[in-house]
């Protein structure tokens, strides 16, 4: 998948993460993390990333996040979310890919 | 009917932080809303996010609803796609007005199906209707499929239309609960209450309950989990109640074991719509127990 | 050396203070006589009232090195700590040992003058805000000793902590050193923790902002332990000293909990007529109250007393007649602070009363069943209320390991996590209050059983109440957020959790920046 504009989800409620996708002008993935949890779970986090742009074809993107303590299922939403947005997508998706 | 519907708690599909604990409350089933508590650019956000929970969170034994949008916004068909591929149980459909409209969305609920390897006809539909027309297209909207599993009352809408509003005695409600009723109990499926929203008035809810109750809803639609365990309450059968449904049940045992027809107690014919509520009975006072 | 809860006690650590490690929670039997404050005498012709606090410092002979202490009843609303130290500072005073009964977010001053070496010990039984982070990051060279309200008592009266002068405020004062906390223009309710020192202490200097005729009866603080009266405008804010109400909580998480232990409490032996109890002051702790409040009516049961931080909702329940007796330590709020008037049996207790387990008989020791929350607990039970899971100090100990090892029944509330931070972990980070301590554990996902409970379990299990292993619980919580990485720290030690008895319970080291 492309990413070829700005693409954006979540919120900063607590339990949730808001998620900002970039085109990326160089090449290969930026990734920077802001986390409440970030001493606990910040490398955690940032492999879930990786591996859901691995999952997605995404290997040219800026992703930053700012974090309150979200759980897995709702970083990896808000990612999906984001990155279907910055590829100008929203309909017809392979769910059964993610 | 042995799922019990006493509960159905409404879950904002935006909100991680509820989707994540709506398993705690006991509510009997989970309704995920992807509908009106969305706002419009949130839709697609709140698609990704009741996806991945209905995949990823382990919610027991409780039954997964989710709202969808209307096939007329144009995002409903994508809702229906995302939560057949997560394995949702139940697609809840709004706005309900004819037969037809449960019929287009079961036809891509099925293409879903089939796309995505599930046994065709397991996802399972509830509707609801919110205007005069889909109240009173209320038994073809309820027999309209055999995935069709109840109907239910969308208040706030319904009352606008009715250019009327809500009050606390509910009178404005009336026609709309008897009718769905009817058509419920005709069709053979379940009947839900709509939901009450002054959360902070305890007294005024519990009488709400009760009335419906009375007049014979299977459960309450749920919008704050401190709601949950006073319908469980008032649901749940006295042990007189529990009693004398046990001896009934324990009758038809004896008339079945002995090859009469006909069963009876204490001197009266016990027929089968009684044997069947003492079952139901028995049902609601073993849930509140294993609560 | 390791104390029996296999924390790592530094040796240095123990000789320098002259103290053992933890080994179990009544095991130390004392063998000294209680220290006196210094005798002063006060004659016909002396006065006491002072023009300004510059003066009282003076007069009261403050220098380098001696400890001053306070009390915390002004909660976040407090101006007179950091007044007073101000002006020790300004007259050029260092060295100096903090000796308050506690510290909140408000006091974050202290930062300053812990780098410019006016403060330079400190021993309170909690820390929060800018001044525990900073203390978590090593800016005090000294560690910090926590302890809780019991156990600061016991070290005011065994002379551990020898307090050169108290400054303490109060709602309302004489000339003469009669004060009160529920008269004023700010009333807190009781001075509980305020009264120790005030016999305790070499010099005692209260300040009020309330001048009223001699004599202020009847009043916590006697004129025979008072040396000096300063009157200023403002001790501080009312509004943040005594909320206006406390009420239950409505958030549905809690209310779960709170209905959860209940259950648990209603189905344990404990709950008979007459029973005693004591929760917290808010969230969870405080709703279980309402709960109790249903079955105490349902089953014609009276609560003999209930005691700790007071709250409207205890003191409405006394006066309907399902509580007879209320021991208060801190009050919360105005309708608590108010109650005094109205009702005899409203008792306003000291420290040392309420939980020092040296003395003839705490009241703590009459308690049946205490409801504590924590921020972390481990599968052993043992249950952190200090510091949070970054390591960094947040919390105070407070009457939490005292009640929680005389109370009968101790149960703890809490949600299994808090957004991504576990509640229930394999080994708190500090221990506050030992395990062996500790019976139940309730959660929103489900309650764990102290093995050490048998019995409770048995009767639980009867009741069809459901239980699970702690260790279950564990790995739930781990199921939802994954496994944290654990903390980095120094070898520095910034903090040292004493027990009530004055053994080491562990120590707070210094966080590793990153």
């Amino acid at each position: 998948m492309k990413i070829i504009q700005n693409g954006s989800a979540g919120t900063l409620e607590s339990s949730d993460i808001l998620i900002q996708v970039n085109p990326n002008k160089s090449k290969g993935i930026n990734i920077h993390i802001d986390s409440v949890v970030k001493k606990q779970f910040g490398d955690e986090i940032r492999q879930l990333i990786i591996k859901t742009l691995q999952t997605l074809e995404v290997d040219c993107c800026e992703v930053s996040v700012i974090d309150k303590g979200a759980l897995d299922f709702a970083i990896v939403s808000r990612l999906q979310s984001a990155l279907f947005k910055g590829a100008g997508v929203d309909m017809n998706i392979c769910w059964e890919e993610l | 009917m042995s799922q019990l519907r006493r509960t159905m708690l409404y879950v904002p599909g935006n909100n991680p932080g509820m989707l994540r604990d709506a398993y705690i409350y006991g509510a009997d089933s989970l309704m995920f809303d992807l509908e009106d508590s969305i706002a419009l650019n949130e839709k697609s956000t709140a698609r990704f996010l009741v996806f991945n929970a209905i995949k990823d969170i382990d919610y027991g034994n409780k039954e997964i609803v989710v709202r969808i949008n209307s096939l007329e916004s144009g995002i409903g068909e994508e809702d229906i796609y995302a939560v057949v591929a997560a394995g949702v149980d139940v697609i809840r459909l709004p706005k309900t007005e004819t037969a037809q409209d449960v019929l287009d969305v079961e036809a891509i609920i099925e293409k879903a199906e089939i796309k995505y390897n599930k046994v065709v006809g397991s996802t399972r539909m509830m509707a609801a209707m919110e205007s005069p027309l889909g109240v009173m297209n209320a038994y073809s909207i309820a027999t309209s499929t055999k995935r069709l599993l109840g109907i239910a009352i969308g208040a706030e809408d319904f009352v606008t239309n009715m250019y009327t509003s809500r009050s606390a005695d509910g009178s404005e409600l009336m026609v709309a609960r008897s009718q769905i009723l009817m058509a419920a109990r005709a069709a053979k499926v379940y009947a839900i209450d709509t939901v009450y929203s002054d959360v902070d008035n305890e007294a005024g809810f519990r009488k709400e309950v009760a009335l419906i109750k009375q007049l014979g809803f299977d459960g309450k639609s749920i919008i704050n989990p401190r709601q949950v365990n006073i319908v469980h309450e008032i649901y749940t059968p006295s042990k007189k109640e529990v009693d004398k449904a046990t001896r009934v049940i324990e009758a038809s045992h004896e008339a079945e074991k002995k090859g009469l027809g006909v069963i009876s107690l204490d001197g009266k014919m016990i027929d089968k719509p009684i044997v069947d509520r003492a079952e139901r009975v028995v049902t609601l006072a073993k849930a509140a127990e294993e609560q | 050396m390791k104390n029996s809860l296999c924390r790592e006690i530094p040796d240095n650590i123990l000789e320098q203070l002259n103290k053992k490690p933890y080994s179990s929670p009544f095991r130390e039997v004392p063998d000294f006589r209680a220290v006196g404050r210094k005798v002063v005498s006060v004659g016909p012709n002396d006065k006491k009232l002072l023009d300004s606090i510059d003066e009282a410092i003076d007069k009261t002979g403050l220098k380098d090195g001696m400890t001053i202490s306070f009390h915390h009843h002004f909660r976040s609303g407090d101006r007179v700590v950091n007044d007073v130290i101000d002006r020790i500072a300004k007259k050029g005073i260092k060295n100096i040992c903090l000796a308050s009964s506690s510290l909140t977010d408000i006091h974050y001053p202290i930062v300053e003058h812990i780098k410019n070496g006016v403060i330079t010990s400190i021993t309170t039984s909690g820390l929060r805000g800018e001044l525990a982070e900073a203390i978590s990051r090593g800016v005090l060279e000294t560690p910090v000793v926590f302890r809780s309200h019991g156990g600061r008592a016991r070290a005011i009266e065994s002379g551990e902590i020898r307090i050169d002068v108290a400054f303490l405020g109060v709602p309302s004062s004489d000339e003469y050193g009669n004060a009160s906390g529920e008269r004023g223009n700010s009333i807190c309710g009781s001075l509980g923790y305020a009264r120790v020192d005030s016999r305790y202490a070499d010099r005692v200097v209260l300040i009020t902002d309330c001048l009223m005729d001699f004599p202020n009866l009847p009043g916590s603080i006697k004129q025979v332990d008072v040396d000096y009266v300063v009157v200023v405008d403002s001790i501080g804010d009312a509004s943040k000293i005594a909320s206006g109400a406390t009420r239950f909580t409505t958030n549905p998480k809690e209310l779960l909990i709170a209905q959860k232990a209940s259950k648990v409490i209603v189905n344990s032996s404990y709950f008979k007529e007459g029973f005693s109890f004591q929760t917290g002051s808010g969230g969870a702790s405080l709703a279980v109250t309402r709960f109790l409040k249903k079955h105490m009516l349902e089953d014609g049961i009276k609560a003999s007393f209930a005691l700790g931080g007071i709250t409207q909702p205890m003191v409405e329940l006394h006066e309907e007649g399902l509580i007879e007796h209320l021991y208060d330590v801190q009050s919360f709020d105005l309708y608590s602070a108010n109650s005094y008037n109205r009702n005899r049996k409203h008792h306003e207790i000291d420290a040392s009363y309420y939980a020092n387990l040296y003395t003839k008989g705490c009241i703590a020791n009459k308690l049946d069943i205490v409801i504590l929350s924590a921020l972390e607990i481990d599968i052993d039970f043992n249950v952190n209320v200090i510091t949070g899971s970054d390591g960094a100090i947040r919390g105070a100990s407070g009457g939490h390991s005292d009640t929680a090892a005389s109370a009968k029944l101790t149960v703890i509330v809490a949600p299994l996590m808090r957004g991504r931070i576990p509640t229930v972990v394999k080994s708190v980070q500090n221990i506050i209050t030992p395990g062996e301590t500790v019976d139940v554990l309730v959660t929103d996902r489900g309650i764990a059983v102290n093995p050490r409970r048998q019995d409770l379990i048995d009767r639980l299990n009867k009741a069809g109440v459901p239980t699970m292993l702690i260790t279950e619980l564990q790995c739930l919580v781990e199921s939802f957020i994954g496994s944290p990485k654990q903390n980095e720290f120094e070898d520095e030690i910034v903090g040292i959790i004493e027990y009530r008895d004055g053994t080491i319970l562990d120590v707070i080291r210094k966080i590793k920046e990153v």
